[in-house]
């Protein structure tokens, strides 16, 4: 299986290479536009900050790219808020792959960045096939996806947010499941069967 | 629910496992990787290295240790230590860390935090601190505790929060090394004065103490070295009994 993680500014993808390595794929690592089109699955990670993640992905014109392809695509944290509309992330126009806003937590309210292990219910994709309701994935983020019609996994801080959401092809999940002990190795196994 | 975290706390020095009694007396605990490994399954949130090496060319071996550490663990780690400048950052991150902390080079250079957490985020930095009570008030402390500084450590840690810090590593050196119970009164003063996650360090010595930081300390994580090491508190018996009194946690 080929398996492509798109490369541009915002991702530390080394954690993300051995946990693939453990399922027994070598990913490959491009922002070559055909490199990613031909490939059966497509990693979006991310990583810092929105606005330069975002000019990184226009300068390699893989803005366009990313919102064309056709085989199952998982984001992953700020790769999850990129793929919205916009974020309110200094102000961040996004691929606007999946039309939703991407808010941030209340300060004052809860901490910030929402750090830790949190559960997840109301899961509805394959990609939880055998992850129990109120599992627990590590997530580390300040911005979040409101609950909508795309979600398809909810987590509470304090209020319910998506905690994954899916449109067509396009996945996306703001915890990290690389770094999700087995729930997460459990989740990246069901994408990569998709 | 955001759950409380368990994070026992690897030292390094020259790649071996080893901690120190108040960072005096240092005792050899194994091969780092083998017990991030044990540490990983029976239940550990997260884990801490710290290397203590004294040479910057011992310290070039933590970028390789920090590569095997990630190839063999999924749940995150901060690497700590010596820490003085962006690129050191990006070696680590690179390798596969997750956070770097930073202590006395922030103290030393206060936009090192601008630095790291502008270039990377501020979900990768933890400032550490090293606080201990000197008359009446808390002060911050360098190299290890050993020196003095005259920042007071709230005042401290609320310029770093501003600075761009994701999360602090509270370290009462009062406490470091008596398993008596972790500071859990300046750990609230911290967790109150700022908006970010918190760590307590130093003195938990069994299921009580942690239960006490949570509760009236309000820490967002506890972490604790020896005492996992040397198995006088297992980590997967504490997080049942903190989840038996209600503290959110990850079983």
């Amino acid at each position: 299986m080929k398996v492509a993680i798109v490369k541009y500014n915002a991702g530390n993808i080394q954690s993300l290479t051995f946990a693939l390595n453990r399922l027994g794929v070598d990913p490959i690592l491009t922002d070559d536009a055909e490199a990613l089109a031909s490939a059966d699955k497509v990693i979006f990670p991310g990583q810092g900050e929105a606005s330069s993640a975002m000019r990184s992905l226009r300068e390699k014109g893989l803005d366009k790219v990313l919102k064309e392809l056709h085989q199952p695509f998982l984001g992953i944290c700020l790769g999850m808020q990129l793929m919205c509309t916009s974020t309110e992330e200094n102000n961040t126009e996004c691929l606007g792959i999946i039309p939703e806003k991407v808010l941030r937590f209340p300060a004052g309210e809860v901490k910030v960045p929402h750090m830790g292990w949190n559960d997840i219910a109301n899961l509805k994709s394959p990609i939880f096939t055998d992850i129990k309701d109120g599992s627990y994935l590590y997530f580390v983020h300040s911005y979040y996806v409101p609950q909508c019609d795309y979600t398809i996994a909810s987590s509470e801080y304090p209020n319910a947010f998506s905690a994954a959401i899916q449109k067509d092809n396009y996945y996306a999940i703001q915890p990290h499941p690389e770094k999700s002990a087995e729930a997460g190795m459990k989740l990246l196994e069901n994408f990569l069967k998709l | 629910m955001l759950t409380k975290r368990i994070i026992p706390c690897l030292d390094i020095k020259d790649g071996r496992t080893v901690k120190g009694v108040n960072f005096v007396d240092l005792r050899d605990a194994g091969d780092p990787v083998e017990l991030a490994e044990r540490y990983t399954v029976e239940g550990a949130d997260e884990l801490v290295f710290l290397d203590i090496s004294a040479t910057l060319e011992k310290r070039k071996t933590l970028v390789e240790l920090v590569r095997k550490v990630a190839e063999a663990i999924h749940i995150p780690f901060t690497v700590g230590g010596g820490i003085s400048s962006v690129e050191d950052v990006r070696a680590l991150l690179n390798a596969g860390a997750d956070k770097v902390s930073v202590n006395s080079s922030a103290v030393k250079r206060p936009e090192l935090v601008n630095e790291i957490s502008l270039e990377f985020g501020a979900q990768c930095l933890v400032v550490a601190v090293d606080s201990r009570r000197v008359g009446e008030v808390d002060l911050v402390h360098t190299h290890g505790g050993t020196k003095p500084t005259e920042l007071e450590t709230i005042s401290w840690i609320k310029e770093v929060a501003e600075r761009g810090a994701g999360e602090i590593l509270l370290t009462s050196m009062d406490h470091d090394g008596t398993k008596a119970g972790f500071a859990d009164e300046l750990t609230r003063k911290v967790s109150e004065a700022v908006n970010i996650p918190v760590i307590a360090s130093g003195g938990g010595g069994n299921e009580k103490h942690f239960l006490d930081v949570f509760q009236d300390g309000k820490a967002d994580a506890a972490l604790a070295a020896s005492i996992f090491h040397y198995k006088e508190v297992e980590i997967m018996h504490l997080k049942n009994e903190l989840k038996n009194k209600n503290i959110p946690i990850r079983i």
